[in-house]
């Protein structure tokens, strides 16, 4: 391992001042992500800053829902009684995360922060858009040597069919925004030009040319928590997860719903997916088509359809046109079951 | 010993030790001085060095010397015969390649070591491994199988045929598939390594992953000509080996070589990624089976190829295609066998080894031919039931697998299968009932062990195998007691060192039989030594016939007047021994030669499979072995879980990628390499047959390593088919093979 700096901050101010600093500083959190990235070299950081310390790991009622702080852990998001009982969809997601271990060190900010899992990018003897120039191996050594995207032509089944550019295939991969996204969440950041809010599905992006950005966050900027809107849905929330085993494994493909009924009508609905976008995936067109009709297989798949304009494969990951309406039919249909 | 009597269930002797960290595995010995090593690997599967510049490695902090083939200290013996592929150095190839490590520019597979670093800490290593810089001529890797099929060779061995070649073609009923078998990696818990102490110019301490202590120790005497005698080797505790632990790998003894060159101990521990190159692999395999059969359900014609990948430097075989000899009553079987050599590092056996690749086949097939036939899958395999082996036309020494397919399929419900796949459904997830065969030779090697009674009535028990895991010295405990009545807890087994008498690796299911015989007679020497100083003339039994005496708890009796004992103490007492110490080196005996001799097993499972999702649950799983007597019921039955557990892993989950590109793994982590999670795995019911087989050995047992996973495959593959209807031939089955387009 590279040698670094290390400094620990018990305020928000002395996290943002000490990141503002100087280039190659990173936030330290569950370090569950960023330390990985640190040992496969990945990341080389000049200083990490601790922000274990600082007193944003509340979960508390507000006047519009829920407030969760950016320091939260996973777990105790997931079981926080609030959570299960009105935002049942966000504690199922952050459950399909991971392993139990993990979410016990994860937080709420470090979760929306992690880096694709793509394997190009772990792997620093080949270039990555996303990472930068090789680091080791046959092409090591040169200052401006080769970028590109090995994924595209390459093993990508866990990779996106929605959202993708030339540049970059890669998916982000976190369970926990896909039910943030679907239940129109809000981030709340605090930076050195002062504070602001933005809406969840604002909040990451599709890599276009910039692949190496993942979200919409300032250099320095800290996220300090995360809003939620009281909802209907709590009685048919599902989030369902399709991977290459039981547990512990990022989703191939993972749908999250909420649903308020009345009788057998969809009366509203948030729909969203993982494991096919750059960012998590929100299927407005589908919320809309389904908004009044009946709970039926045929609106279930009318909707799937509709989600799929725009949708190509790489190869590997055609799979997920099919396997991707499919898992919405299937999670529709688990959703508006459980009464 | 009574093998008619079933062995109680007692704990494993060495659990609270292992749970509560008592155990020491190898990385756990530590040295004043000792080194650590760290590996860099090529990152480029085939081509040649051009350059390696270790000057800013060598500079760092606390490192002591950085190796590569510019300077890498000689091994001298590297080019001796060796003796045998599990014991030495690699053999000296037929291929096109020679494989030396740190021996010249050339890369052979992607990983290959191309320096070793050492110094005072693991993180200085490490540090300083990430500082070399290589530069490397690159040219086309050829990686993939499917791609080089075109170059097969043929190994030793050769094909096999008996009856009509072309009787498959006139079959009535005709069945040709195809089935593909991914690379697997063991994926142990346990990194592997070695720590080696030169404690004397020619004198050798080695603390090491090894599934055989001795076979280590022999290759290191050949790898630096000097005598087995002087080097130690010791593994007691292995956390899982799973076979990647059979073979010394070029980079122990690589270490062994700086040992000695810097002057100080040095260990090695290989890290997750390189667990993917240096220690073998389950081979990727493609085979096809034509089979052929009768309108009443009778076999008329097998026929098994298989062709399986292998490094350019060597070639790697295994039995993938030998149980399709002998399995099944069939008069026309032919066997084919073909290997490609590819830029990729050498495979091992894993766990079940080709025979779990091959019964993946023969076992789909079977399950195929039935649903052909309109049979159910148990009747088709009675209908072509042997009792001899038609392969070498030799009676079984036990075959009890009618019994284990009756009890199997009991427990697990195999009455509520329906033979039309698609028929059953639960929650609107489709369930599915399968079943297969799993078969592995059951041997006895040679082996040797010591006993030693002393006057206190404790009795020490020594051999030099390890234990990887299943319970060896359990077992070895039982047998001792049911021979010396010595009662568990005044028994020791000390094993996994050289200084103890020499015994073969851990592997091929063979232990219990060959280690366990030979503590059954140096046990058996004692309590017969024993029974001689009870009947001599001044004798507390005097004037009895030692045929007629009787050992139990600890005191010898005449069975017929049991009311007249010596307790074993006291007869050692008066005879002034304070122990009575017993080896035994036993060879194989010639009357198993005119026996097949085999362990079988039976799986059967319950799947449940999300037709839109493609998901795969096994929800229940009932294993039966046919192994001949149980030596520790409860160690067997957590052997036979722990085979079931891989044989999930094996079905539904683990593949090592490689994209072909570059000749590069691309999961090879254990978050992309996908063992199977406890969610994965259901309660896991074991059933055994336990009933002795007369040949083998005394105890009557057989092994069950391997045949606890071997087949498991094949019945998941078959209970998706009973679930869905679709065939899928191809592991793992993930839920993109099974996810039907529903929209
Ligand atoms: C083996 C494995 C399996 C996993 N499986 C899953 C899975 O199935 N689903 C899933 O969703 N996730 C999975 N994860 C990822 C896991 O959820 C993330 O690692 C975790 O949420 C990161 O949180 P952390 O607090 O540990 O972040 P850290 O590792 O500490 O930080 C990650 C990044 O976030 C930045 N950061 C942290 N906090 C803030 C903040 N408040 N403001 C601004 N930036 C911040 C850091 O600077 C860093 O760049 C898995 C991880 C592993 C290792």
């Amino acid at each position: 391992m590279n040698p670094f700096q290390f400094t620990r901050v018990s305020t928000p101010k002395a996290a943002i001042a000490a990141v503002t600093k100087e280039s190659g500083t990173y936030f330290l959190a569950g370090g569950t992500n960023l330390i990985d990235l640190v040992k496969r070299e990945v990341i080389i950081p000049e200083r990490l800053v601790d922000i274990n310390k600082l007193p944003l790991a509340t979960i508390e009622k507000t006047a519009t829902g829920i407030r969760i702080g950016a320091m939260a852990k996973n777990s105790a998001v997931a079981d926080h009684e609030l959570v299960k009982k009105h935002f049942p969809l966000l504690s199922m997601a952050l459950n399909a995360g991971a392993s139990a271990q993990l979410r016990n060190m994860a937080t709420v900010g470090g979760n929306m922060m992690q880096r694709t899992r793509c394997s190009y990018f772990y792997d620093t003897s080949m270039p990555c858009n996303k990472r930068g120039p090789v680091q080791s191996g046959p092409d090591k050594g040169q200052p401006n040597g080769p970028t590109g995207c090995r994924a595209i032509g390459g093993s990508n089944r866990m990779h996106a069919i929605f959202g993708a550019s030339g540049k970059c295939i890669a998916v982000h991969p976190s369970d926990m925004c896909i039910a943030l996204a679907a239940l129109d969440a809000t981030v709340n950041i605090s930076g050195p030009k002062g504070d602001r809010s933005v809406p969840f599905s604002e909040f990451h992006r599709l890599p276009g040319d910039m692949p190496q950005k993942d979200n919409t966050l300032a250099p320095g900027e800290l996220i300090m928590s995360v809003d939620v809107p009281t909802n209907a849905f709590s009685e048919h929330s599902y989030y369902l997860k399709v991977r290459d085993r039981a547990s512990y494994a990022f989703a191939l493909v993972s749908v999250g719903v909420g649903i308020s009924m009345k009788g057998k009508t969809i009366q509203d609905i948030r729909l969203a997916m993982g494991g096919v976008a750059h960012k998590p995936w929100r299927l407005k067109e589908a919320e809309q088509f389904l908004k009044g009709k009946e709970a039926t297989e045929a609106n279930f798949k009318q909707a799937a359809k509709l989600t799929m304009t725009g949708a190509k494969g790489y190869g590997e990951n055609d799979f997920k046109l099919t396997l991707a309406p499919n898992s919405i039919v299937e999670a529709l249909q688990v959703a508006t079951k459980t009464a | 010993m009574k093998n008619e009597t079933k062995n109680p269930a007692i704990d494993r002797i060495d659990g609270r030790m292992k749970v509560t960290g008592g155990a020491k595995y190898f990385a756990d010995f530590d040295l004043p001085d000792l080194a650590y090593c760290v590996i860099v690997g090529s990152e480029i599967a085939r081509g040649t060095l051009t350059n390696i510049d270790t000057k800013k490695a060598l500079s760092a902090p606390g490192v002591l010397g950085v190796f590569t083939h510019l300077n890498m200290p000689p091994i001298p013996g590297w080019d001796a015969p060796a003796g045998g592929q599990a014991d030495g150095p690699p053999p000296k190839p037929a291929t096109e390649e020679t494989y030396r490590i740190l021996s010249g520019p050339k890369i052979l597979f992607d990983g290959q070591p191309i320096a070793l670093v050492v110094a005072n800490t693991y993180e200085r290593a490490t540090y300083a491994a990430s500082l070399v810089n290589a530069k490397y001529s690159k040219q086309t890797a050829r990686t993939s199988l499917e791609k080089h099929i075109d170059k097969q060779v043929t190994p030793k061995g050769g094909d096999y045929s008996r009856g009509k070649a072309y009787a498959y073609q006139s079959a009535p009923v005709k069945l040709e598939a195809d089935y593909k078998i991914p690379i697997e990696v063991h994926n142990p818990m346990e990194l592997h390594g070695i720590t080696a102490h030169w404690t004397g110019d020619k004198q050798l301490m080695i603390y090491a992953k090894t599934q055989g202590v001795n076979a280590t120790q022999q290759a290191m005497a050949q790898a630096f000509k000097i005598d087995p005698k002087n080097i130690r080797v010791h593994t007691e505790f292995m956390g899982g080996g799973f076979g990647m632990g059979l073979r010394t790998w070029p980079q122990e003894t690589a270490v062994v070589a700086i040992a000695k060159k810097i002057g100080r101990p040095v260990k090695l521990v290989i890290n997750r990624s390189q667990m993917f190159t240096m220690v073998g692999h389950r081979p990727y395999t493609v085979q096809t089976i034509q089979m052929g059969a009768d309108n009443h359900g009778r076999l008329v014609a097998i026929n098994h190829a298989a062709t399986a990948e292998t490094a350019s430097y060597e070639d790697f075989t295994e039995a993938t295609v030998n149980m399709t000899r002998f399995m099944y009553e069939c008069p026309n079987v032919s066997t084919r066998y073909r290997l490609v050599r590819l830029d990729r590092s050498v495979p091992i056996w894993m766990r079940g080894p080709g025979e779990a690749t091959g019964a993946f086949a023969l076992e789909s097939a079977m399950d195929e031919m039935a649903h052909k036939l309109s049979m159910d899958p148990i009747e088709f395999r009675l209908r072509n039931y042997t009792e001899t082996d038609p392969e070498h036309n030799l009676p079984y020494s036990s075959k009890h697998l009618k019994e284990a397919y009756e009890r199997g399929a009991d427990a697990i419900g195999w009455k509520d299968r329906k033979n039309e796949p698609g028929s059953l459904k639960e929650d609107n997830w489709l369930v599915g009932y399968g079943m297969s065969t799993g078969v592995f030779n059951a041997f006895r090697w040679e082996a040797s062990a010591r006993a030693i009674l002393h006057a206190d009535g404790s009795l020490v028990i020594q051999s030099a195998v390890t234990d990887i895991g299943p319970g060896t010295g359990t077992a070895l405990t039982m047998i001792a007691h049911n021979v010396l009545g010595v009662p568990f807890d005044r028994i020791k087994v000390e094993y996994g060192d050289t200084s103890h008498p020499k015994a073969p690796s851990q592997g091929g299911s063979a232990i219990v039989s060959a280690v366990g015989s030979a503590v059954f007679d140096a046990c058996t020497k004692i309590k017969n030594e024993l029974f001689e100083l009870a009947v001599k003339a001044n004798g507390p039994l005097a004037g009895a016939q030692t045929a007629d005496l009787v050992l139990t708890e600890g005191a010898i009796s005449i069975e017929k007047g049991l009311d007249k004992k010596v307790a074993v103490g006291k007869l050692m007492e008066s005879s002034q021994l304070s122990k009575i110490e017993k080896d035994a080196d036993l060879k194989g005996s010639p009357d198993l030669q005119k026996y097949s001799m085999y362990s079988f097993s039976v799986h059967f499972v319950k799947v449940k499979v999300n037709s839109l999702t493609g998901a795969v649950r096994v929800t229940k799983a009932v294993s039966v072995a046919d192994s001949g007597r149980i030596i520790s019921p409860k160690t067997a039955a957590s052997q036979m879980i722990g085979g079931v557990t891989g044989g999930i892993g094996m079905a539904l989950t683990e593949e090592a990628v490689i994209d072909h590109r570059f000749g590069r793994f691309i999961n090879n982590n254990l978050a992309d390499y996908h063992v199977a999670v406890h969610a994965d795995v259901p309660a896991i019911e074991t059933i055994f047959i336990d009933k002795p087989d007369p040949v083998i050995n005394p105890m009557g047992a057989k092994g069950m390593g391997e045949i606890a996973l071997i087949g498991f495959a094949g019945a998941v593959a078959n209970a998706v088919f009973n679930a869905t209807g679709q065939r899928i031939r191809e592991l793992p089955i993930t839920p993109d093979k099974v996810m039907q387009r529903e929209v």
